[in-house]
Order: structure tokens, then C-alpha cells, then sequence
């Protein structure tokens, strides 16, 4: 279970929210909503390490550390609403490379995560493909793998079905569900109402329970 | 065909010369452009202001101005160059700026979300820069830098104006004493064979770069 408390993050004088509380249990998708504008996104960046909070403590594993510091940070993945892959680095290559130079784990091992990853999630046939060759839903897909050979506690998605047809939606929608039943916590930000009734546990609205 | 040996010797040194001087050049001028690219993007607003006035004097004058500067007005105050020296810190100076100016271009025109990307994955700075940044950037300056680097092989006949012996300066000499503009029309398609040169490994790497969009 991961425990955020009391995160509070101001841009000068404005506060985009004040002592934001919630929980997500393992296995749990959460899902949050609210009109743009409202800092979702700041709350997806304040926990990814992308921006500063000024105060907030996040507990994971009875372990509480103040928000901000690696541990946490590496703890969160970001699955970016246009993907943001390298487009210099093949999709095998965009999945290795932050294993490599980041956990600098070995070779063979690193390869063998690969190919469970690709295999998980249908991209085998693109692993030597650049990204400008693949479809939404693949790069999507390229998206979650690269963000899953960090191996973090916690996955977050920032509109993952904007810009996605249907089918690629369907297939996002299964491989979210199919990391659920492996116990990965999902936090996901999104305005799609129907896709948020299939996969959503629980919601968060921002509207209501967050204090300014 | 005698006379047009008795060209070669002096042309080969002076050719010597200038690539002497255009390999330097770039050796010098890439890393401190790139340097100086990432020091305009600084928070510290004196450090962009000094950058700034650099590229200005740089771009602002002329190459052949600056290198009379540096040879014969710098040794005015004390400080002296060999002309050797002179010429090759005049040019990475001059194409440094430039360079800079391209660099700054090409840094511009990458989304910040593979930063971005990069900064969520646990890359560090450094690492977010040279396996991130950095092949993306050289893709998109390959054009405008080769076009400066074959503007340098060029610009290197300015040395001349320092009393270095250029591949030009060669020719303009050998054409002197032999009253025949054949040493020119020699000189002039060694400049071909050079830019020619510098255009195919260009290309190629252009075509390298390619692979991916």
C-alpha cells in the first residue's frame, strides 16, 4: 500500500492543492478526475519528481520518506498522455536503456526482461522498429513496457486513451487489468468517462476532496 | 609539365596548412559551442548577458578583423601569440559562436517531455543529455553545421593576412613567379576536393541519422 499525506504544492502565491491525502492499495486502479486545470497533472509531476512540492510525506512499505527524494520518485512511473518514447532508440532499445544505465543490471538479465515485457505486451514484432513506425496504441503499449523494466510500485497514466481508436483503447484497457491482477497500483488521470467505469476501483475527485 | 611540378611542393605545405587549421578549428569549436549553447539556456542572467555580447562581437565583425585583433592588437597589451596560435584561437572563437548559435537551435526544437521522460526513468542530468539530448540535436543541426564547416574550409585562406602560407597563399605565390594562373585553377579544385569531401561525409551521415524521425 502507498500512503501520500498532507502534500501541499504552491506556484508563488497560488496553491494548486493543500494537504492532499489519498491511498492506493496494491492492485488498486485509482482513478482521478476532476476539470483541467485543477492540478492534476502538477500532482502526477510533484509525485514523478518533475516538480518540487513544499510539504508532503509518502509512505510505501511502512516506510515514510518526504516527497521529492528518489526513493519516492523511483517508486512512480509515468506513462506521458503523446508517450514521449526516444525517437532515436529502437523500442527494444527505449526498454533497456534506463535498466542499463539507471539499475546498470547485467546484459543477459536485462535481455530476458525485455523479451518477457515485449512478450506481455504484444510488441515482439516491433522490438527493432523506431517509434515514428508504430500505431498509437503500439507506442502506447512500448510506453507502459519501458515504464515496467523499472520494475516501480506504482503506475501513472496521464490520459492514456486520448488520441487512442477504440480497439487500441480495448487493449490498453486489458493490459491495465491484466497488471491489476499481478498486484501493480495504477494511478490514472483521465476525462474518459466509460473507459474510467471499466477499469476503475476507485475515484478520486479532485473537486471535492481537495482543499485549496 | 615542369613548371607545373615545381607548384606541387609549395601547394602540398599550404594545403597542409589548411587542414591543419580546419581540423583544429573544429576540434576546438564543437565542445566549446556546445558549451556556450547550454550556457545561454543558464538561470544567471550575467553568465546569458556575457554569452550574449560574445556571440554579438563574433558574429558582428569580421573573421579577418578579429584575426588582425588577436595577432598584432593583443600583442600591443603584452599578449602575444606565435601565429600559429593566433590564427587557430581566433577561428575557435569565431566558429565557437557560431556553432553556438546552431547548437541553441537544435536544443530549442527538442520537446521538453523527453526531459522529461528521461528525468521520470531516473536518468541523471548528464545521462538525460548525451544519450537523450544530444543524438537528437545532431540530427537536426547536420544541415546547418555543414554548411559552417564547409564555410570554414573556406575561411581558412584568411591566415594569409597573419603572414601564414595557406593553400591560397601558396598558389598566389607560385602564380606570381610563374606569370600563369595555373596554380589558381589548382587551388581552386583542391577546394573543390575538399568541400566535395566534407559534403559526401556529411551526406552520409545525414542519411545515417535517417533511420529514425
Amino acid at each position: 500500500m502507498i500512503q501520500i499525506q498532507n502534500l501541499t504544492k504552491q506556484f508563488g502565491d497560488k496553491t494548486i492543492f493543500k494537504n492532499l491525502s489519498l491511498t492506493l492499495d496494491d492492485g488498486e486502479i485509482l482513478t482521478v478526475m476532476g476539470p483541467s486545470g485543477i492540478g492534476k497533472t502538477t500532482l502526477i509531476k510533484v509525485l514523478t519528481g518533475l516538480e518540487e512540492a513544499q510539504s508532503g510525506t509518502i509512505t510505501i512499505e511502512n516506510e515514510q520518506f518526504p516527497v521529492g527524494t528518489p526513493q519516492v520518485s523511483k517508486q512512480f512511473a509515468l506513462i506521458f498522455q503523446d508517450f514521449n518514447l526516444f525517437p532515436h532508440l529502437t523500442v527494444k532499445e527505449n526498454i533497456e536503456l534506463a535498466p542499463k544505465i539507471v539499475k546498470k543490471a547485467d546484459q543477459p538479465s536485462i535481455t530476458q526482461k525485455t523479451s518477457e515485457l515485449l512478450r506481455k505486451l504484444n510488441i515482439t514484432e516491433q522490438a527493432n522498429l523506431y517509434p515514428y513506425q508504430l500505431s498509437g496504441g503500439q507506442k502506447q503499449r512500448v510506453a507502459i513496457a519501458r515504464a515496467l523494466a523499472m520494475e516501480p510500485q506504482v503506475i501513472i497514466y496521464d490520459e492514456p486513451t486520448s488520441g487512442l481508436d477504440e480497439q487500441s483503447t480495448r487493449q490498453v484497457e486489458s493490459i491495465m487489468l491484466q497488471l491489476k491482477k499481478e498486484g501493480v497500483s495504477q494511478l490514472v488521470v483521465t476525462h474518459d468517462l466509460p473507459f474510467e467505469k471499466t477499469i476503475s476501483d476507485r475515484t478520486f475527485d479532485f473537486t471535492k476532496e481537495v482543499s485549496k | 609539365m615542369e613548371q607545373f611540378i615545381s607548384f606541387i611542393p609549395g601547394i602540398l605545405s599550404g594545403l597542409q596548412m589548411t587542414v591543419l587549421v580546419f581540423l583544429l578549428t573544429l576540434i576546438g569549436s564543437i565542445p566549446i559551442g556546445i558549451l556556450v549553447a547550454i550556457g545561454m539556456r543558464s538561470e544567471y542572467f550575467v553568465l546569458r548577458w556575457i554569452i550574449n555580447a560574445y556571440i554579438w562581437i563574433m558574429r558582428g565583425t569580421p573573421l579577418l578583423l578579429q584575426l588582425i585583433f588577436i595577432y598584432y592588437g593583443l600583442s600591443m597589451v603584452g599578449i602575444t601569440f606565435s601565429r600559429f596560435d593566433a590564427a587557430i584561437f581566433a577561428f575557435i572563437i569565431n566558429y565557437a559562436a557560431y556553432l553556438a548559435e546552431i547548437f541553441r537551435g537544435g536544443l530549442q526544437a527538442i520537446p521538453q517531455g523527453q526531459l522529461a521522460a528521461a528525468q521520470v526513468l531516473g536518468l541523471s542530468k548528464s545521462q538525460s543529455f548525451f544519450r537523450i539530448i544530444l543524438p537528437q540535436v545532431i540530427k537536426i543541426i547536420v544541415p546547418p553545421f555543414g554548411n559552417e564547416v564547409i564555410n570554414l574550409v573556406k575561411d581558412t585562406s584568411l591566415i594569409y593576412v597573419i603572414g601564414l602560407g595557406d593553400i591560397l597563399r601558396a598558389g598566389s605565390i607560385a602564380a606570381s613567379r610563374e606569370v600563369t594562373l595555373i596554380p589558381y585553377l589548382i587551388v581552386g579544385v583542391l577546394y573543390l576536393l575538399m568541400t566535395g569531401f566534407v559534403t559526401v561525409l556529411l551526406r552520409q551521415s545525414e542519411k545515417k541519422l535517417n533511420r529514425w524521425r
